[in-house]
């Protein structure tokens, strides 16, 4: 989001939000209710992969934990399902500096394999546990109603929930990148090196990273439980961080208004484009599109295209657009062996 | 004390298996300084390719374990030298950060690839080796362990000769330590990559194939073994092939000795611990056991 | 006779930035020829250009062939040896195994006896690791791997960096007798002027990217610009 582009995107956004649920069915409201959820998480992922350019595979367990959160204060403490939210918040960012604050001793890769590990380790702590976590049963939250003395279908309650806090944590991710923090996080992901010899902490600030992150993964899930209304080990699986990463590299890494075209992308490659493509797929070759694992190969092989041929992502696609200026995706621009400009 | 033995060998076992996954992320890590997710997914690939050997006929006859397997690594090593010509290599302009992200997305085409072609039920792959035990000194020992071990290591040992006492495993060596020099010496160091990848692919093979017994093959089979392995080539120092397999046997003991002895540390906890036991071990000592910190030149 | 190695009209740059400005040298069968030039000069560039380390435009032609643009390791197996700035050793691997990767191209095995020959020393040190050699031992062991490679034209980068005079004086030595008793032709880029005319037979000066003056040594170190400039006298 840069100066006037940025306001205007946002207006733009804004008036999206307003207007849609009065042209979509209620099923559609409410798949576009999870878009907002999803961008959530997205702008927290993002602030740690593209802005700090720590990649990370364990954000899912994150929403994981912010789910578990709001699942057991809801049910177990009959707390009011929105005031959980933060403290799903909380919980899931002080997990995360927990991790952080050991493995962003790893340099780059080694952190991001390392986070493979923790929607594992969750989901085994999960069923570990059963007596707070309803084990591999799960555990079932009320269903959704509205509240505040507004009168409307839970569909759209919930679209409205989840848009204005996404739109809150939109303006949130922006003070927070647009700061002195927000060029600390830009160093470190440019250069580490310079960044320690400029004198800052570069584990640090990806801990910190790791920390705002998994607090917006755990708002984004417990609104996730919310709209749901279940939540068992398998709701979230290393899949679902996966899909995060592509959405963040799709959306543009990097950019915060890219995140919305990440969310949609989140929400509808599962059940409407991935079939979709699969489908023009079958035309020409015959194949069961239903087949469980075809989806993945979507993704993958979406992600590879992206890398291959747009690495800035939608967002970088629509600067282009915009502004004549081929997008360079900061964090996937070319290493510094490039100087040497080989044969 | 038979206790204690099996703990041991069925530790070495499984050690063995991430020893044999570490070597193949260090293999291509020293090379390239990418980290290949996609490492397990290979891995399961190759062995569901062995299954397929195994169980359906091809020109006429199902193979026997043994040419299954030989011809399994064969098919391994092409495939690892392919996915690199052309996955990886289109990227090697880019930043280490997208390549990474390529494996990433490698990891998920073939998860979702091998359950779309074989459907994600859990199937039974065969041992070679018995199930009975041979006795020493009144100790029950698994013939299953030994064997596991046995073929694992070998496959590692032989890797091992040929870095060696081969011209290309030195040319290899070279074009990991320093690439610039070894292109102007003649080396191809771009196929040398795909080499690497190659001979990653076929200690993945080796690792997928010894693990399925027991695991049962199924899509996500090699997630967690990947976690160890990583762990393991961590705990050895990622830049050290030696510290690898080191690091995968002594994680794959520790793991176990653990389980046996320690009773809260139920199987479900393995890889919460084993992701304690990495980190606890950085926090001390942040090259791993056998690494050196690399002071980089600015 | 046709020069073993020619530059015709060669321009290279780093990103938006020209190293190098139409440069043409020649090289004989045979000789030693100079680089001269202050920092940013672009000689090193130019040895880059002619390895095919990094991208150039003009021709370069060796021994009577058009170099293409595959690359460093085509460079390599037509003939040339190039030892970088900073000499390019593989500092982890050993002395015997750095040797051996200099003979990597060629068939049968390695002739370290004539390579003992003129660097005795390294026999002892075979087994060292390479990254704890001082800083004149790495460049002689450059040179020899160098050496190895049975190279028709040898590139040396800027040799005397970091090193002592009197080790400077003994590189410069073998780098001679190299050319003597072996007739390797040698292209050195130097910034000690000095030894370098001393062992060259002709020179070229460069300044930013073009070559200001050319000719041979004995002729350089009488013109009053090059002293100066680069003599300090």
């Amino acid at each position: 989001m840069r100066g006037r582009w940025g306001f205007i995107g946002f207006a733009v956004l804004v008036i999206a939000v307003v207007i849609a649920p009065q042209v979509s069915t209620h099923y559609r409201t409410f798949q576009l209710g999870f878009v907002g959820i999803y961008l959530i998480a997205l702008l927290g992922l993002n602030i740690l992969t593209g802005f700090t350019g720590q990649i990370s595979l364990g954000h899912g367990a994150f929403m994981g934990v912010g789910a578990y959160v709001t699942t057991i204060l809801i049910v177990d403490h009959g707390w009011n399902d929105l005031l959980t939210l933060p403290v799903a918040g909380v919980v899931a960012g002080l997990a995360g500096l927990a991790f952080g604050l050991p493995a962003t001793r790893f340099a780059g890769p080694y952190l991001a394999l390392a986070t493979f590990a923790i929607p594992l380790s969750f989901i085994g702590l999960l069923k570990r546990f059963p007596h707070f976590t309803g084990g591999t049963l799960g555990k079932q939250l009320p269903s959704v109603h509205s509240q505040f003395g507004i009168h409307a279908n839970s569909s759209v309650w919930i679209y409205w929930v989840s848009w204005v806090i996404a739109l809150f944590m939109l303006v949130v991710a922006w003070l927070i990148v647009r700061g002195r923090f927000g060029r600390a996080l830009r160093s470190v992901r440019d250069s580490e090196i310079a960044s320690t010899a400029s004198g800052i902490s570069t584990a640090g600030v990806k801990t910190v990273a790791f920390g705002i992150s998994a607090f917006f993964c755990g708002i984004a899930g417990g609104l996730f439980a919310i709209a749901v209304t279940y939540v068992n080990p398998d709701t979230f699986p290393i899949d679902l961080s996966i899909l995060l990463l592509v959405g963040i590299v799709l959306g543009g890494a990097g950019s915060l208004s890219g995140m919305v075209f990440g969310a949609l992308f989140v929400e509808f490659i599962r059940i409407t484009w991935g079939p979709a493509l699969l489908d023009l797929f079958s035309q020409v070759h015959h194949i069961n599109t239903r087949a469980p694992g075809s989806s993945l190969v979507v993704y993958g092989v979406v992600l590879l295209l992206v890398l291959y041929v747009a690495p800035a992502g939608a967002a970088g696609l629509v600067r282009q657009l915009l502004t004549g200026k081929t997008a360079v995706a900061a964090w996937a621009k070319q290493s510094r062996r490039a100087a040497e400009d080989q044969a | 004390m038979q206790q204690f033995f099996q703990a041991l060998t069925s530790g070495l076992a499984d050690g063995s298996i991430y020893a044999s996954l570490a070597l193949a992320l260090v293999l291509i890590y020293k090379a390239t300084e990418v980290i290949n997710f996609a490492q397990g997914e290979m891995a399961m690939f190759t062995t569901y390719i062995a299954y397929a050997l195994l169980t359906h006929p091809h020109f006429g006859h199902t193979l026997s374990y043994w040419p299954a397997f030989f011809v399994t690594l064969a098919i391994a090593f092409v495939f690892g030298v392919g996915l690199e010509r052309v996955v990886i290599k289109p990227l090697e302009r880019a930043s280490v950060l997208s390549v990474v992200m390529a494996t990433i997305a490698l990891l998920v085409i073939l998860n979702g690839l091998a359950a779309w072609i074989w459907s994600p039920e859990l199937k039974f792959f065969p041992s070679p080796f018995p199930t009975s035990t041979w006795v020493v000194g009144g100790v029950h020992i698994s013939k299953q362990d030994t064997g596991t071990f046995g073929v694992t290591i070998a496959c590692v040992v032989v890797l091992w000769l040929f870095f060696r006492f081969t011209k290309l495993g030195l040319a290899m060596r070279a074009g990991a330590v320093n690439p610039g020099a070894a292109r102007l010496l003649g080396v191809r160091t771009s196929w040398l990559l795909a080499l690497g990848w190659g001979f990653a692919a076929v200690l993945g093979a080796v690792s997928g194939m010894m693990s399925a017994p027991t695991q049962f093959l199924s899509p996500n089979m090699m997630e967690a073994v990947l976690i160890f392995a990583f762990a393991g080539a961590v705990l050895g120092g990622l830049e050290s092939p030696v510290g690898a397999v080191i690091g995968g046997l002594g994680l794959g003991v520790l793991l176990s000795m653990l389980g046996t002895y320690v009773h809260p540390v139920t199987p479900e906890l393995r890889l919460p611990v084993a992701l304690l036991i990495l980190l606890v071990v950085l926090l001390i000592k942040p090259a791993g056991i056998f690494g050196r910190v690399v002071v980089r030149r600015v | 006779m046709a020069p073993l190695l020619e530059l015709k009209d060669v321009s290279a740059r780093y990103g938006q930035v020209a190293a190098l400005h139409s440069v043409s040298l020649t090289v004989d069968e045979g000789e030693i020829v100079a680089l001269l030039g202050a920092n940013g000069a672009g000689k090193t560039t130019t040895l880059r250009a002619v390895s095919g380390t990094v991208r150039r435009s003009g021709d370069v032609v060796f021994a009577g062939k058009r170099l293409g643009r595959a690359g460093p390791e085509q460079t390599a197996r037509a003939g040339i040896a190039h030892v970088p700035e900073g000499r390019g050793i593989f500092a982890e691997l050993t002395v015997s195994d750095n040797l051996r990767m200099g003979a990597y191209m060629r068939r049968g095995r390695p002739d370290f006896r004539m390579v003992l020959e003129y660097f005795p020393w390294l026999d002892a040190r075979r087994n060292q690791q390479a990254g704890t050699l001082s800083g004149g031992e790495q460049q002689m062991l450059a040179l020899a791997r160098a050496f190895l490679q049975r190279p028709r034209l040898l590139m040396l980068d800027e040799p005397s960096l970091g090193l002592a005079p009197l080790v400077t004086r003994e590189v410069f030595r073998v780098v001679g007798d190299l050319n003597q008793k072996e007739g390797l032709a040698v292209l050195v880029v130097e910034q000690n002027a000095a030894i370098a005319l001393n062992t060259a037979r002709r020179a070229y000066v460069l300044e930013t990217g073009n070559i200001a003056i050319s000719g041979s040594s004995d002729a350089l170190k009488s013109d009053d610009a090059v002293r100066s400039a680069y003599l300090g006298y």
